[in-house]
């Protein structure tokens, strides 16, 4: 068989599987529908950190801002449930946006660790103003309106919107890595002064990049508090020790600047989170912790980056022809 | 804002606050100076330095609650913590000093969230303090009022960093010390075992936090979750007096504290940590934007 | 006549270092122009200070006429004076190619084209460009994987393909194998003849330099020492005490 009709097959495999998923193990689709929000979470993180080098560990601040803007449509827009909900998360992605072009100029500035430190600085902020904000429920935080279908349908309809997440996010990013944006990306991200010597607008393109990620966080943000089904400020909303960091880690264990890294992290990790959940109770948080530092430590080229190691010719980098090109 | 009319129609409440700043501040300068050190000589940006401080704390609770006065907690917290950082150091950090500094950050970060869950499972999330039994003073009639274990905190961590400094000075290990961070690779021709050098800096860095964590619990209060603003007070000190500039180290750190009180009382005590956050990253910017100016570029 | 390039009494200290002592050249249009000097001598320093990277303290820089001085590296290159780093700099993780086709002219990456993918003339002209340097069989490879010397003819088809008016070369032929700088000179000439781009040269092997210039400056301790044709340059006794005298 060729390569090809192999790839084919799997994908339609992972297709019908994703698809019939609800059906198959109804049990797990709270949980299934969380591992489709991760992969949103490490598939955006890698677009700065691995494609661009700008490691962020503020980027859990679109979720946040995204969770509480569709939240408050919700209250107070008085509209019906899922036009509240579709339209919140509509308005959550555009605030995320515009915060992204706001901020982007000053932040994207910083280089290395300060941006690192700096935008660790910026996510832990954002939770402690809504923490003291009365407006958005304090530290008590907020509660989503209930859904109105029947019981067990609430499942199943927000694992579809968060495979629905999953379905626009990747596509969107695998051609955008394969335009000339993603090259500008990539250059940035191996030498921003050499970038710039070019006389590449490297400011522009870092904030569009960030804004790009912003929007599908900002997105996501909505269907994740209704999920949770509550929003509390610095353990979920902007939550720089869980969800924060826990996108890092995905792209990383993965393989940081690679599409498909980001996935495959984020599914050994939220496997591997679930079961120490299941587990290790009582000391799962500790174990989660401990499997961080392994994996930083031990594993910091990740999976991806492993097998590019090993083989190079399979990302395209050798000395013979691609198929497909005529020789001189 | 109300509270910024009552600051300018009674000065005297400035001088309250600059005074608990002030006191507060010193402590910070712990932490940050032993940040300063493990960035200077390992070239590793310790994200954990706040947990460092917090078990400092715990230590020093377990003294008091074992009958010992918590003045001695101090040199025993620093002890502990001492030995903690040299096997943390021999366990996990030799590992990642030669690394980037992003994964340095990244790998000392989730040592800071294993820290916290391990203290939080064994500890409680419970809100803990070592009662110290110092009275409070009342100065100017009553009108500012300094309780009596501020003061004795504020000489300790004075004291504590004096003994830091003199050790770096006088001993052969001190010596070793400050001539790695000057250039690790000479060092190590010259023959300085540079791998026990790392060992002792990270060492003597979780010592001097756990002296201060040992302060904060006397003067404050520990729980899990207390140390990512220590350890992003350390870096904004650490930023705004550079590496290596001990003068510049107190002198930040006492403005930050004093600064953070202000802010606390004008703003809320609820967004004094919000404060604490943002303005990392307005000095972040401020600083980029200035070196943008004048055409030159952060390395 | 106008020149292309006019540095005017450009001073530049560094701390209590002055780097650059009232240094004054001119480079009109389609010359190559070489600047040597001993090591420490402010070659490199001139040249930050041209494309923008460190503030001048004083002095006056025009490039075709226009002040740059105060201007920022990007706004530089895209007025059309490129540089090339004495330590080679190039993009390590993306193959020989894709280095090429990112260094376009800016003006043709417009917001439109951003997301598309790269248009087929542009990967034509990256590998004319790559088989003019000789890494066409390379080009698939990581640049970062390339020995030094690929690395920095990579530097130059790089700079080459963003068609500039005006190329500041830091050392070209550093690291580069003795038997193959004939064949950079070539085509380093051929630059500055078939595609018309001025060039300043910042070289330490004399030869080399006494036979691509057609004019030499040459920096001592910060200041403009000597200025000539070549072969002034080479009877020059200061330029020999200079470069005797570093030694």
């Amino acid at each position: 068989m060729k390569a090809r009709t192999v790839r084919g097959l799997v994908a339609s495999l992972v297709v019908a599987l994703a698809l019939l998923a609800p059906v198959l193990v109804p049990s797990y689709r709270s949980q299934m529908a969380l591992l489709w929000v991760m992969i949103v979470f490490a598939l955006t993180w890698d677009l700065l950190g691995g494609q661009m080098g700008y490691n962020s560990f503020g980027n859990v601040l679109f979720v946040g801002v995204g969770m509480y803007a569709c939240v408050l449509v919700q209250r107070d827009a008085g509209l019906g449930y899922y036009t509240g909900l579709f339209l919140g998360s509509g308005v959550g992605a555009l605030l995320a946006v515009a915060l992204a072009a706001v901020l982007g100029s000053g932040i994207l500035g910083l280089r290395g660790h300060y941006f690192a430190i700096g935008t660790l600085g910026l996510g832990i902020a954002a939770g402690e103003l809504a923490g003291g904000w009365q407006f958005v429920g304090a530290g008590g935080g907020m509660v989503p309106p209930l859904f109105p279908g029947e019981v067990g349908g609430r499942e199943t309809f927000f694992y579809y919107l968060c495979l629905a997440l999953v379905a626009v996010t990747l596509p969107v990013l695998r051609w955008l890595y394969r335009s000339r944006f993603g090259l500008v990306l990539n250059a940035i991200r191996d030498d921003e002064d050499k970038a710039e010597a070019m006389g590449l607008r490297t400011t522009r393109y870092k904030t569009a990049a960030w804004c790009i990620s912003a929007f599908f966080l900002g997105l996501s943000g909505g269907a994740v508090g209704n999920l949770l089904g509550f929003i509390d400020p610095r353990e979920v909303a902007f939550a720089g020790s869980t969800f924060g960091v826990w996108m890092v880690l995905m792209a990383i264990l993965g393989g940081k600047g690679t599409l498909w890294g980001p996935v495959i992290g984020a599914v050994i990790f939220h496997v591997t989170k679930e079961l120490f959940w299941t587990y290790l109770l009582g000391w799962q948080r500790v174990a989660l912790g401990l499997l961080i530092v392994v994996i930083v430590v031990f594993f910091p080229v990740g999976i991806l980056g492993w097998v590019r190691e090993r083989w190079p010719e399979r990302f395209g980098h050798g000395v013979e022809e691609l198929p497909g090109e005529s020789s001189r | 804002m109300d509270n910024l009319r009552l600051l300018i129609d009674a000065p005297v409440l400035s001088a309250q606050l600059l005074i608990d700043g002030i006191l507060i501040g010193a402590i910070f300068a712990l932490s940050a100076y032993g940040m300063a050190l493990v960035w200077g000589v390992m070239g590793l940006i310790n994200v954990a330095q706040g947990e460092l401080v917090m078990l400092g704390g715990y230590a020093a609770f377990f003294i008091y609650r074992a009958g010992i006065h918590p003045l001695f907690a101090v040199p025993i917290a620093a002890a502990a913590l001492f030995v903690g950082g040299w096997l943390l150091y021999r366990l996990v950090i030799f590992r990642i000093v030669d690394k980037d500094l992003f994964i340095s950050i990244l790998a000392t970060f989730g040592l800071s969230i294993l820290l916290q869950q391990l203290a939080n499972t064994l500890f409680g999330a419970d809100v803990r303090t070592a009662e110290s039994g110092f009275r409070t003073l009342f100065l100017f009639g009553g009108a500012v009022t300094v309780s009596e274990i501020k003061l004795v905190a504020f000489a300790a961590a004075l004291l504590t960093g004096g003994f830091l400094i003199l050790f770096l000075k006088r001993t052969r290990m001190g010596q070793a010390i400050r001539a790695t961070a000057q250039n690790a690779r000479a060092a190590r021709v010259m023959g300085v075992d540079t791998g026990r050098v790392y060992a002792w800096t990270f060492a003597l860095n979780a010592a001097i936090c756990g002296a201060s964590g040992a302060l904060v619990a006397m003067t404050w209060v520990v729980h899990p979750y207390l140390g990512l603003p220590y350890t992003i007070r350390s870096f904004m000190i650490v930023i705004i007096a550079g590496l290596g500039n001990i003068a510049g180290v107190l002198v930040a750190a006492l403005a930050l504290g004093a600064a953070e009180n202000f802010a606390g009382f004008i703003f809320g005590a609820e967004y004094q940590a919000a404060f604490v956050f943002l303005l990392l990253v307005a000095i972040l910017v401020w600083r980029r934007v200035w070196l943008a100016r004048e055409r030159r570029y952060l390395q | 006549m106008s020149a292309m390039l006019e540095v005017d009494r450009v001073r530049k200290s560094f701390g209590g270092l002055l780097a650059n002592k009232d240094v004054s050249l001119r480079v009109p249009a389609g010359g190559i122009f070489g600047l040597i000097g001993p090591n420490g001598s402010g070659k490199t320093t001139l040249f930050n200070s041209i494309v923008g990277h460190h503030p001048i303290d004083a002095g006056s820089i025009r490039f075709e006429g226009r002040e740059i001085s105060r201007l920022r590296v990007p706004e530089i290159a895209r007025l059309g004076l490129l540089r090339t780093f004495q330590q080679t700099r190039i993009y390590g993780g993306m193959t020989c190619v894709q280095n090429m086709v990112i260094s376009v002219p800016t003006s043709e990456l417009g917001w439109r084209s951003m997301w598309q993918r790269t248009p087929e003339p542009d990967l034509r002209k990256a590998g004319d460009l790559l088989e003019f340097v000789g890494l066409f069989p390379k080009r698939h490879l990581r640049a970062g994987d390339l020995s030094f010397g690929q690395q920095k003819l990579l530097e130059l088809a790089m700079a080459l393909m963003s068609a500039p008016r005006m190329l500041l070369l830091d050392e070209p032929t550093a690291g580069i194998n003795p038997t193959l700088i004939n064949g950079l000179l070539e085509r380093l000439r051929r630059i500055n003849r078939q595609f018309g781009i001025t060039l300043l040269v910042i070289e330490h092997n004399m030869r080399v330099i006494m036979e691509l210039a057609e004019y030499v400056y040459c920096l001592a301790h910060g200041e403009l020492l000597a200025e000539g044709k070549p072969e002034q340059i080479q009877q020059d006794p200061r330029v020999l005490d200079a470069y005797l005298g570093a030694r």
